[in-house]
């Protein structure tokens, strides 16, 4: 019964195939792999937009919406007729061409990256055998979807903003792939479904994910960090600032392209912490071994939605960072923990099971990230505020 | 020839080709951009997974945007912008035709090129990994130096220093 | 199935097509664009002819295709460090008119 509830889209989807005549199969498999993921994610970016501004309100000791529907839930249908409806403006001196084309570009790169994360056991796209280095490179090209946005608006404001939040995009990347290849480098392989299989064991109720190992700690809250900057997420959001630069790079855009940032952001979010649930939390596996019985996808969705609340509960909580403490936090900080990282990963791949290796490796990143926190710190030198004021 | 190396062919030489006719500067670099994902999918179609998952990554996602930042800085607005093309360009025309015209002449009358398409290699990311790490492993690490002098290189060069100011 | 030769034709194509660029352009990033365009065809000519080759499992091309990327990368960084600064201290990015060694 169980194993049936867990791949009753496998079992579905074979069902549909046997109507199908031989001569459409390839198509018609990719059409019914591919259509599920473009329904549910795009309905997941519709329940976060609501979770999150009920969940920052509540932050914030206010109500989020609530007059739309029961408890403010039908909002997103709301703010989907609002931006369908508005009047698309577009700058008479911008280039029209890269203008149009700059937000469709992200939203495919976007939905790309989907293609190689196993949502359930049996359930990947495409099990490509380099599927991690795939993920990295479609989210390479958001860069350059950013820049035509910015570039294409021809306003200070937008160029300014473009070229802050590709600085800050390609800052971050090298972090995230570092951390990443520790789990490669682990696993042994570029394949997502192989790196889910391989967390997918129990030591008596214990799970094998990789975040349950120090270099795993460690890699995950980096690939985190770097993943929040990716998608310029709240406290490393000065690209999109409302009160910086009043939206950067996207100033020019109203109406639906203005939505399909909107959704283009928040699939990379999605897709960055899918591929953090795929690398570090054992994929679709369940936690406990007695908790086997429900479906993988569900343990997915379930640890999807734990992450984005991580995400929106850090962006009511922390303040914005400036850009040259970003930029400065992803080159002196993260980029020697991720090179860390990796060293007490080879460490941890050659000793024995037990406490000490436990110790080993813990020790080994602490004491740099300790020393290195009091070095940077003693650099800055702070100076006691003095203020002028008008007389 | 099948229908996917066709389109496939079609997209990367119609990017290039825009690439080194068009007037915008920026035009062009998003074009050539165009043309670089055309030969990634054609090193897919070759079944060189890793090496077009690469050429996307680092192609696309870096020398793209080195290429389009370096135009934005040195940016000059419409008025004063020099001609597009330069005063002797038919005679570049002619050189790169001629080029074109004795490669294909080579590659028609060898015997070489006219192969089927053998089986389906069966390499992986591993084997990859583990001839670098193996035979490939000074060139990885000579790589790895050039790399690095590179980075610094271009840091010095490009870096803004007060006493060039006049 | 498309021949060997169908490849090396294309990557000749992109070869002179980038050749063409890179003599004919006044703009020296775009002459730099056109050298990287010649970098990948020879690329595309070498994974060609590691796909038809008698060896594959030799992974000569895929080595060579990989350095050659790399190198690209290191060479368009260190080329347009000096664009931008030959920019800062001429003025201007038009080939034609740096053609001159006394600034």
């Amino acid at each position: 019964m169980t194993q049936e509830a867990d791949q009753i889209f496998v079992l579905a989807k074979h069902w549909l195939m046997g109507y199908v005549p031989a001569v459409a199969q390839p198509i018609a498999s990719a059409v019914l792999s591919i259509v599920p993921v473009l329904i549910a994610f795009p309905l997941l970016f519709a329940i976060t937009t609501v979770l999150e501004r009920k969940g920052l309100g509540r932050i914030q000791n206010r109500y989020g919406p609530n007059r739309t529907g029961p408890a403010g839930f039908f909002q997103p249908i709301a703010d989907g007729i609002k931006s369908l409806t508005k009047e698309d403006i577009v700058p008479l001196t911008a280039d029209q061409a890269v203008h149009f084309l700059a937000p469709v570009l992200l939203v495919v790169a976007a939905f790309l990256a989907y293609a190689v994360l196993p949502i359930g056991r049996n359930m990947v796209i495409v099990n490509l055998n380099a599927g991690v280095l795939f993920f990295f490179a479609v989210g390479s090209v958001v860069e350059l979807s950013v820049f035509m946005a910015g570039w294409s608006s021809r306003s200070k404001y937008s160029l300014l903003g473009a070229m802050r939040a590709i600085a800050q995009m390609i800052s971050y990347e090298v972090p995230l792939v570092l951390a990443s290849v520790v789990v490669i480098m682990e696993a042994g392989s570029l394949s997502t479904v192989s790196i889910v299989e391989r967390q997918a064991g129990y030591t008596g109720i214990w799970p094998h994910w990789y975040l349950f190992t120090p270099w795993g700690l460690v890699g995950f809250f980096l690939f985190m960090v770097a993943a929040t900057a990716e998608s310029n997420r709240s406290p490393f959001d000065l690209p999109e600032g409302e009160s910086e630069i009043i939206a950067g790079y996207y100033i020019e855009y109203s109406g639906f392209k203005f939505a399909l940032f909107f959704l283009g952001e928040y699939l990379g979010m999605f897709a960055t912490s899918g591929m953090a649930i795929t690398l570090f939390l054992g994929g679709w596996a369940a936690p406990f071994s007695f908790l086997t019985w429900i479906p993988s996808y569900i343990w997915f969705f379930v640890k999807l939605l734990t992450l984005i609340g991580f995400f929106i509960w850090i962006r009511g909580t922390l303040p914005r960072l400036r850009m040259d403490q970003l930029m400065n936090l992803a080159w002196e900080f993260i980029l020697p923990m991720a090179l860390l990282n990796m060293l007490i990963a080879g460490i941890w791949h050659f000793m024995q099971p037990g406490v000490v290796r436990w110790l080993v490796c813990l020790a080994i990143v602490a004491v740099p990230c300790i020393l290195l926190r009091q070095g940077l710190k003693r650099r800055k030198k702070f100076q006691v505020r003095t203020y002028r004021y008008a007389d | 020839m099948t229908l996917t190396f066709l389109i496939l062919a079609a997209i990367t030489v119609a990017g290039t080709a825009a690439a080194m006719g068009m007037r915008n500067a920026v035009h062009c670099v998003l074009a050539l951009t165009v043309g670089f994902a055309g030969v990634a999918a054609l090193y897919l179609q070759l079944d060189a997974q890793f090496v077009g998952l690469t050429q996307i990554m680092v192609y696309v996602g870096a020398v793209a945007i080195l290429a389009v930042f370096a135009i934005m800085m040195t940016h000059t607005p419409a008025p004063e912008q020099p001609p597009a093309f330069s005063s002797h360009w038919i005679l570049g025309g002619l050189v790169a035709a001629a080029v074109f015209a004795v490669l294909a002449w080579a590659i028609g009358s060898s015997a070489v090129s006219m192969q089927p398409l053998p089986a389906e290699p069966a390499v992986g990311v591993q084997q990859i990994g583990a001839a670098l790490m193996d035979r490939y492993v000074l060139p990885l690490e000579i790589m790895g130096l050039l790399l690095t002098a590179a980075l610094i290189g271009a840091v010095v060069i490009a870096m803004d220093r007060k006493e060039d100011r006049q | 199935m498309s021949s060997l030769q169908n490849y090396l034709l294309l990557s000749a194509l992109l070869f002179s097509i980038g050749l063409a660029g890179a003599l004919t352009r006044r703009n020296a990033i775009l002459v730099l664009i056109g050298i990287e365009l010649m970098l990948n065809a020879a690329n595309l000519n070498f994974i060609a002819f590691w796909r038809y080759g008698p060896n594959p499992s030799a992974l000569t091309g895929i080595m060579f295709a990989i350095f050659s990327i790399s190198v690209a990368a290191a060479e368009a960084a260190v080329g347009l460090a000096i664009i931008l600064a030959a920019y800062r201290h001429s003025r201007t990015t038009d080939l034609d008119r740096m053609n001159s060694l006394k600034g």
